[in-house]
């Protein structure tokens, strides 16, 4: 299997998602910048954290001007799994994959630390390795992390269970909903604000990221490995 | 040339800790009669065209890229520029 960790100017995390899903979960993965568009032969795209195009006007909306962003909704289109971390959550809000926008954190400083999370959905493609409700300790790192949807879409996101994560440490930053993972209506598209990559070693303080890699690849190789 | 101001603002609905945090600020240095203070930001544009045509497009540009329709609105203004 392999992933196209697709990677903006000011990215900061591609070579932290590259070291995670090639020398730790094992699967290929090659770091494209947004003018080599072409995604195709990918059977992933994971799209990094960092501060794309120095979070200028709203974090993650200047990435709208990238040619790649067809090439990303096509892809999405063609139901492979995308994910999109951190700023990479911020792009896929603003490019309209995902639904919502970002507000600064209720308090109006960067944050970072260790988020304790709960898995909403189990059954995603991209959480399956999970148990429903598990408790997870996956470090963030923010200062637009306010997810914000209207009511209604809140209401609507909770009755197709698009919830994936949840913040469960008072939710500090003011998501609606406790929103911190996300998901777009196939069920393909997958947002989320804490850094599952920078938890998949105990030598850098735990695994909890590493059932999200995981899940992919079992969803990806229950499709398409035949004898697996 | 025309120049055109683009003032974007948080919708209604939306908290703006931002200005809660100034507010409180204006209270403290004795501005009580304060009720709301609500901050936005300003673009300005300079631009060739008719002022339909700067209408048309200035309205894609908010739609495209500068106002983000979930959390934010946006009105303009459209002048000419002075001395040019």
């Amino acid at each position: 299997m392999r992933f196209a960790i697709l990677s903006f100017p000011g990215s900061s995390c591609d070579v932290d998602m590259y070291h995670a899903l090639v020398d730790i979960v094992g699967v290929g993965a090659e770091i494209i910048s947004h003018q080599d568009a072409n995604l195709e032969h990918f059977d992933a795209v994971v799209i990094p954290t960092g501060a794309s195009y120095g979070d200028y006007l709203r974090p993650g909306a200047l990435a709208q001007s990238s040619k790649s962003i067809e090439s990303l909704k096509a892809f999405v289109a063609s139901g492979k799994p995308v994910l999109g971390i951190g700023n990479g959550f911020q792009i896929l809000v603003e490019a309209g994959i995902l639904p919502g926008a970002f507000l600064k954190n209720k308090g109006l400083k960067f944050r970072s630390g260790n988020a304790k999370l709960a898995v909403l959905n189990a059954s995603s493609i991209f959480t399956s390795n999970y148990e429903q409700g598990q408790p997870l300790t996956i470090p963030f790192a923010h200062e637009y992390g306010n997810y914000y949807v209207d009511a209604d879409t809140a209401q609507q996101l909770k009755q197709q269970d698009r919830i994936v994560f949840t913040y469960e440490d008072g939710n500090v930053d003011g998501s609606v909903e406790k929103i911190a993972g996300v998901l777009n209506e196939q069920g393909n598209v997958l947002g989320m604000m804490p850094l599952p990559e920078r938890a998949v070693e105990e030598i850098i303080g735990g695994t909890d990221g590493l059932p999200l890699f995981r899940s992919i690849l079992k969803n990806w190789s229950e499709k398409n490995v035949h004898n697996a | 040339m025309t120049k055109v101001n683009i003032y974007v603002t948080l919708r209604e609905s939306v908290v703006d800790p931002q200005g809660i945090a100034v507010q409180d600020a204006l209270q403290a240095l004795g501005f009580n009669e304060v009720e709301s203070v609500r901050i936005g930001k300003l673009i300005e544009l300079e631009l060739a065209g008719t002022n339909n045509e700067i209408e048309a497009r200035v309205k894609e540009m908010c739609d495209k890229l500068l106002v983000n329709k979930v959390i934010e609105n946006y009105r303009y203004e459209i002048g000419e520029v002075a001395g040019k």
